[in-house]
Formats: C-alpha cells, sequence, structure tokens
C-alpha cells in the first residue's frame, strides 16, 4: 500500500519534469518573447491611436479660407479656435453679382489655406442645407462638426429671431421655451440577475467583449493546440521519444506536454492584459499630461482622449460616452476574466487531446493535414456560429452552440457578458469537463501506439486499430 | 546463477498479427546477452515489453525474480534503436533531464554526467545545443544518459549503428567496462561478429517465435560439423592414403615446411584422440581444432530452416 503511495508521488514529480521542460523551453524562445511584447504593443496601439491620432490633428494649426454668400457669418458664429482659423475671404472673389468660387478652388493650391468654406446663398434656407468644403487632404472630423456646430446654431437663431418677430416675443421668451423643450433621452439598459441585484448593461459593450473573447479562445486554442501537435511531432521525429517512454508512462509525457504548454498560454495571455494595460495607462498618463486641465474631463480620462477635441464637447456624444463608460464599468471584469481563463483552458484541453492524436500519427507536419480537419471544422463552425449568437444571444442557435462541448469555448464567451443563466453556464461547463476527460483517455490510447510508429502511412482505419490495442 | 531477467511464454498480438509467440528467455546476471533475429522477428517488441513500454497479452517478466513493476524503471537503461534527443535544447540540461526522469536526484544526475563529460573529453559540450553536434557525438551523450543511473541491467537496441569504427570501438570497450562491473547487458544486433566478440548467451528469434538460445561457445559447438583444422609438418601424401576410408579431405594448403588442411570426418564412431593419434604417426602436429561456425553462419542456416520449415508446413 505505501509502496504504492511512493510510486503515485514519483509520478507525479515526473509528470512536474515534463510540465517543467516544455513549460522552461517554450518560454524562452525567441518567438515567445517576441510575441509576447508585440502583442501588448499592438493592443495599445489598437486602443490608444484614436486619441493619439486626434491630437496629432489638433495641434495642427489649420487656415480656413471662408466665401460667405449670406454674408451673415463673421468671427463671432464661426469662431476661431487654438487650431482653426477662419479667414473671412468674401470681397476679394465678389464679382459684381457673383462669388468666383472655382478661382477661388484654383488659389487654394498655391495659398496658406487649409480648406475653403463654401457657404451658398440658399445654404440656410431649408431645415437640411449643406456648405461644402474644398481641400486637398482629408479633414478631420473635429474640423467638420465645428463648422456645422456653428452655423446650424446661427441658423436657428436667425430662424427663431424671425419667427421670435413674427409672434412678436422676445429672445428672452424664446430661450426660456426653448430650455423648456430641450430633452435628451437615454436609454438605459439594465440586467437583472436572479439574485434581486440589478446592474446597468450596454449591448454595444457586451457585444465588444463577447466577440473579442470569442475570437481570443478561438485563436489561443488554434495556437497553443498546435504547440502541442508540433511538440508530439518534433518528439517522434527526434526519435527521443521512445528513450522518455523508457522512463515516464506516454500518458504522462502527453499529459505532461498538455499542462505545459497550457501554462505557456496562461502566461503569454496574464503578460498580454498587464502589458496592455501598463502600456495604455502610461500613454494617457503621458498625454493627459501635456493637455490643459480645462480640457480634460472625468469620461475622458477613463476613455482615452478621443473626443478631447478643443472645440465643444457636444453634449449628445457626451451622454452616450457616459453610457458606454457606465456599461463598461458595470460589466464584471472579475468573473469575466475567470469565466475567459476557464473556457480557455477547457477549450484546449478538449482540443490539445485532438491535437495531439493528430502529432502522434504522422511523422513530420506535412502530413496533419487530414487529421487537423476534424479539429479546424467545430473551431470554425464555433466562430461562424458566435457571429450569429452575437445579434441573438438568447436564440436556440446561441444556446445549444453553447452548450455542445466542442464549440461551447467560443459561444458560451459571447453570451456571457449579455448574461446568462446560471445552468445553462453550469451545464457547459460540465459537458465540456466530462467531454475532455473523455478526449484525453481517447487520445492517450492512439497516442502511446501512435508516438512509435515510424515511417508509415496512417489513415483514420489504423487510428481506430490502434484504440483497439491492448495496453 | 542468478537470473537478472526472466521472461515466460511472452506473446503479444496486435490486430493483424502475432508479435511473439510464447518467447521465453532468460538472463543470467552479469553477462552480454545478444538478441538475435532478422528485421521484423519481433526483437524489438520484447525489448519494449521488458522496458515497460508496452505490456505482454500473456506471460509474465521477472527481474531478479520479482515480477515486472513500475519500481523497475529506475533499475534499467534502455538505448533504443530509433534514438535521439530534443535538437533544440543544450546538451548539459537536456541529459540532466532525461537522468531526472529516470529517477536520479538533480544533484547526483549533475555530479555524475560531469564525470562522464569529463571522461569522454567532452565537457565543453554542456551548453551546445544538440544540432550542433555530429550523429556520432550524440551517440555519445545518449550513452552516457543511458548508464548514468548505474542500472543493474542494460538494454542496447543495435547500439553500434551510426558510429564511426573508433567511436564504436570506444563503446565495445565501454560495454565490456560495465560486464566487468556486474551489469547484466541485453544486447540486440544484426552484426554478428561483435556477438561472438562479446555475447556470452544468445537467443535467436525468428518470425516471433524463438527458435534458438543458450551459451554461445557451446552453440558454436553443437553446430559445428564435423570438421577440423590440422597444422603440421610431415609426410603429407602418406596421410592421405590412411585417411581416406574414414576422413574427407576438403581443403589443403601448404606452405614452406609443412601444410594446413580441413578434414571431414566420415566415421562417426571416431573420436578427436583417435585422429590424433592416426595423425601423430605421419608428421609433427602444430595445431589441431575443430572448425567452428560463425555466429553469422548458423544464423543463416538455422532461420532458413525454420522458415523452410513453416513454408513446408502450410503446404
Amino acid at each position: 500500500m505505501q509502496n504504492k503511495r511512493k510510486h503515485k508521488t514519483k509520478d507525479m514529480s515526473k509528470i512536474g519534469l515534463i510540465i517543467g521542460r516544455e513549460y522552461k523551453t517554450r518560454v524562452r524562445k525567441k518567438s515567445f518573447i517576441v510575441m509576447t511584447l508585440l502583442g501588448p504593443i499592438l493592443f495599445a496601439a489598437l486602443m490608444v491611436a484614436p486619441a493619439i491620432l486626434m491630437r496629432l490633428e489638433d495641434d495642427d494649426f489649420k487656415n480656413i479660407a471662408v466665401i460667405d454668400e449670406t454674408g451673415m457669418f463673421d468671427q463671432y458664429s464661426l469662431k476661431n479656435t487654438k487650431s482653426i482659423n477662419f479667414d473671412f475671404v468674401s470681397d476679394k472673389y465678389f464679382r459684381g453679382n457673383y462669388y468666383d468660387v472655382s478661382e477661388a478652388k484654383a488659389d487654394l493650391k498655391d495659398s496658406e489655406h487649409f480648406a475653403l468654406l463654401y457657404i451658398p446663398i440658399n445654404a440656410m434656407s431649408s431645415n437640411n442645407g449643406s456648405v461644402q468644403l474644398f481641400s486637398y487632404q482629408q479633414p478631420n472630423m473635429g474640423l467638420k462638426m465645428h463648422i456645422s456646430n456653428g452655423i446650424e446654431k446661427k441658423a436657428e437663431e436667425l430662424k427663431l429671431s424671425k419667427k421670435a418677430e413674427e409672434l412678436e416675443i422676445s429672445q428672452k421668451e424664446i430661450d426660456n421655451i426653448l430650455m423648456v423643450a430641450n430633452t435628451s433621452i437615454n436609454v438605459i439598459t439594465t440586467t437583472m440577475n436572479d439574485d434581486g441585484t440589478e446592474k446597468e448593461s450596454s449591448t454595444t459593450v457586451a457585444m465588444i467583449i463577447g466577440y473579442l473573447c470569442g475570437f481570443l479562445i478561438y485563436m489561443f486554442i488554434f495556437m497553443y493546440g498546435s504547440m502541442v501537435m508540433n511538440g508530439v511531432i518534433e518528439e517522434k521525429s527526434n526519435r527521443i521519444v521512445e528513450v522518455i517512454v523508457s522512463s515516464v508512462k506516454p500518458f504522462q509525457l502527453m499529459l505532461g506536454k498538455i499542462i505545459g504548454v497550457a501554462l505557456v498560454g496562461i502566461t503569454q495571455f496574464v503578460l498580454w492584459v498587464m502589458l496592455t494595460l501598463g502600456i495604455v495607462s502610461v500613454t494617457y498618463a503621458v498625454m493627459q499630461k501635456d493637455l490643459s486641465p480645462a480640457e480634460l474631463n472625468p469620461q475622458t480620462q477613463i476613455m482615452g482622449s478621443s473626443l478631447t477635441d478643443t472645440t465643444d464637447v457636444n453634449t449628445d456624444d457626451m451622454a452616450k460616452f457616459s453610457e458606454i463608460t457606465q456599461a463598461m464599468d458595470s460589466v464584471n471584469y472579475v468573473g469575466l476574466l475567470l469565466m475567459f481563463l476557464f473556457y480557455f483552458v477547457g477549450g484546449y484541453l478538449l482540443y490539445a487531446g485532438m491535437f495531439a492524436i493528430a502529432g502522434s500519427a504522422v511523422d513530420n507536419e506535412t502530413d496533419t493535414q487530414q487529421f487537423t480537419l476534424p479539429i479546424t471544422v467545430p473551431l470554425i463552425l464555433g466562430i461562424f456560429v458566435m457571429l450569429s449568437a452575437i445579434n441573438n444571444p438568447d436564440g436556440s442557435l446561441a444556446y445549444w452552440f453553447s452548450i455542445i462541448p466542442f464549440t461551447s469555448p467560443i459561444v458560451m464567451m459571447v453570451r456571457i457578458p449579455f448574461g446568462v443563466p446560471f445552468t445553462d453556464i453550469i451545464i457547459s461547463m460540465a459537458l465540456l469537463v466530462v467531454t475532455f476527460i473523455a478526449i484525453t483517455w481517447l487520445a492517450a490510447k492512439i497516442y502511446r501506439v501512435g508516438i512509435l510508429m515510424y515511417g508509415k502511412k496512417t489513415n483514420y482505419k489504423e487510428l481506430w486499430k490502434w484504440l483497439k490495442y491492448k495496453n | 546463477m542468478n537470473q537478472t531477467l526472466v521472461a515466460e511464454n511472452v506473446v503479444k498480438k496486435y490486430s493483424s498479427h502475432l508479435a511473439l509467440d510464447k518467447v521465453s528467455i532468460s538472463v543470467p546476471e552479469g553477462c552480454i546477452f545478444g538478441l538475435l533475429g532478422p528485421n521484423g522477428a519481433g526483437k524489438t517488441t520484447l525489448i519494449r515489453i521488458i522496458n515497460q513500454i508496452t505490456a505482454p497479452d500473456e506471460g509474465t517478466v521477472y527481474i531478479n525474480g520479482e515480477k515486472l513493476s513500475a519500481k523497475h524503471i529506475a533499475q534499467i537503461g534502455y538505448l533504443p534503436e530509433e534514438r535521439g534527443l530534443y535538437k533544440k535544447m543544450a546538451v548539459g540540461e537536456q541529459a540532466l533531464y532525461l537522468c531526472q526522469l529516470k529517477g536520479m536526484k538533480k544533484a547526483d544526475a549533475f555530479r555524475e554526467l560531469k564525470k562522464w563529460f569529463e571522461k569522454f573529453e567532452i565537457e565543453n559540450w554542456w551548453n551546445k545545443k544538440v544540432e550542433e553536434l555530429s550523429k556520432g557525438m550524440q551517440q555519445k551523450v545518449q550513452f552516457i544518459t543511458t548508464i548514468l543511473h548505474k542500472p543493474k541491467l542494460l538494454i542496447f537496441d543495435e547500439p553500434f549503428s551510426g558510429f564511426d569504427p573508433i567511436n564504436a570501438n570506444l563503446l565495445k570497450q565501454e560495454i565490456l567496462e560495465l560486464k566487468k562491473n556486474g551489469s547484466t547487458i541485453i544486447f540486440s544486433t544484426h552484426n554478428m561478429s561483435s556477438v561472438e566478440e562479446i555475447c556470452d548467451y544468445i537467443a535467436l528469434i525468428n518470425k516471433s517465435k524463438k527458435i534458438l538460445d543458450g551459451e554461445v561457445n557451446a552453440i558454436r559447438r553443437d553446430y559445428a560439423p564435423d570438421i577440423y583444422e590440422v597444422q603440421y609438418s610431415g609426410y603429407f601424401n602418406k596421410m592421405i592414403a590412411t585417411l581416406t576410408s574414414d576422413y574427407k579431405i576438403l581443403d589443403v594448403k601448404e606452405f614452406e615446411g609443412g601444410s594446413k588442411m580441413s578434414i571431414e570426418l566420415l566415421n562417426k564412431e571416431m573420436t578427436n584422440n583417435d585422429i590424433i593419434s592416426r595423425l601423430t604417426n605421419f608428421g609433427n602436429i602444430e595445431s589441431f581444432q575443430k572448425a567452428l561456425p560463425s555466429m553469422n553462419d548458423i544464423f543463416i542456416r538455422v532461420v532458413n530452416n525454420t522458415n523452410a520449415e513453416q513454408a513446408q508446413a502450410q503446404n
């Protein structure tokens, strides 16, 4: 009895040795280090880039030539800002009874003007007027918004004062009426939990987070699954496998490899999250130091300064924005992270066994295709279902594919940000665990035969035979 | 004599064929045991069973009288025919890893490895990647990792393949040294001359069956035809005249001061002494010996015979 226990611990320490080797050799690889460093830089760039671009554009001083046929605008209605200056050139192109816009356009190239703003006479006659902005470079959103805001405001003012004259009421009364009538409606979605707690949510945010999680899991399963497969092929083609299985059981070798690679994956993921957060917060800290306090507000500090326009921030945008940040705050990140880790590890373990079978059945990587097909198909199916489930996370398609273990890691991760009944998660998790144990058991049976078969073309019939071999 | 390894009626079936058919071998302690047989005969399967890489369907294997179990892994050193190392891993680190897998403590493995690396004068390989070494160099590292945990039983499957003659000789010396230090060695090979040189016992497996086993010299004597080689100086012609009734002269080589001939015994009732006493009448015998067949000859003869028998039985 005691003897048996002693062997158990010895077996465990051997698995530990294998895990250690698999982990160390991979983590020290150049490709791992490069990926681990480049990933966060890329992610951070994606998050920070819009803000940086906006700031770069803002810094760029723009002089705008204005031909105003209405004669209604001046530097009070089209305000100059730190980076935008309006230069009224209407007089220069006035030809007695018309304004020569085409000549102005022709002059634009060699002038110091960034763009030419043309306000036609009828710009404000209807409720949907338009003005034209000619430029050689694409003008940014901030400039366009600044112009349309200025003109809209002026047009509204004109129409209102005209109406006020007609109705014979004062401007002050008009302002009062407007203030009373001004309404802004914000739909705040709130999900309720069975235990009676509530939280605000946003479908957009849930969609983005769900999509990101599902896709990351798909990517990770593929990346680390093929790492297992290539590891098995390496051992087989290097012919070291027989030396090793004379010291440890093939099952120990396979399990050690699968666990070792899983740890590599978790390490990479954790490093990615930490480094990305680190880079993003450092970048914002640096950027915010450059900004004057007036340009900052609490919302943009959280989200990044994508809206720190030097123009007045549009109130509608502000509202939408605070909604998003609220929704993002409402997401249970710790829970989501734990779920992600569970489905990542569970999904990986499920597929790692299949990847190990594929690796053990072939002599070199080029022959793996026929055996990776049954791995690729359910994974890609998972991605397709995910894309449709994201629009209808409670539909029966999403439900079933988040229960079936082969697609559940991807599809369930999409559903989770929208809120999933507790029982669904439990069933899905339990099935995943049961299936990966079954697959690992199957894989072990095929693997231990496959790794010692050299120079033989294998097919599925052969795998079936291996499965039935006794020990 | 203690038997280090005993295999009794081992049977191993694969779905399409029988790999081992009631094979029994017995390996005495401290000897070098040659496991011979043509390709695909079942040698590697038997070796894998001894290493617990695979289990027999029937039959039992004993190590030092105990039924084979997990604890024996640490007592066996195995150099497989299909052998290799992790190419991207450093030599020293890899050797440490393999020895730890055999159950050695890291510190012990490190100390022993340093000793062997010094002995083979390869200390400067420690941090090199395996892929930087030549095939022969890799084999040396493999050999060291096979024997480092001082196993009582060593199994070498085709150990000389891939070695140049100098390194092969070095390896042979090491194997003999291991035997001197009390290890028991099972040695599978096609190289029959190395069998004659170093093996004490052999078993010959053909088509899943053991067809011959025993002490090498005894087998060679058993398979020797009644042919004797005599070298002498004296009256050659007279000798021929007297001998022809009982003997047949196969071959005569003459040289200055004497000759050497091979004679085949026709009268089965005669003994060696009878022959010698007759020969002494005609000349001075310088050497007299029974012509022993090479292991190579025996191998081919036995395998061909059993194959022919089987073919006949099938018809």
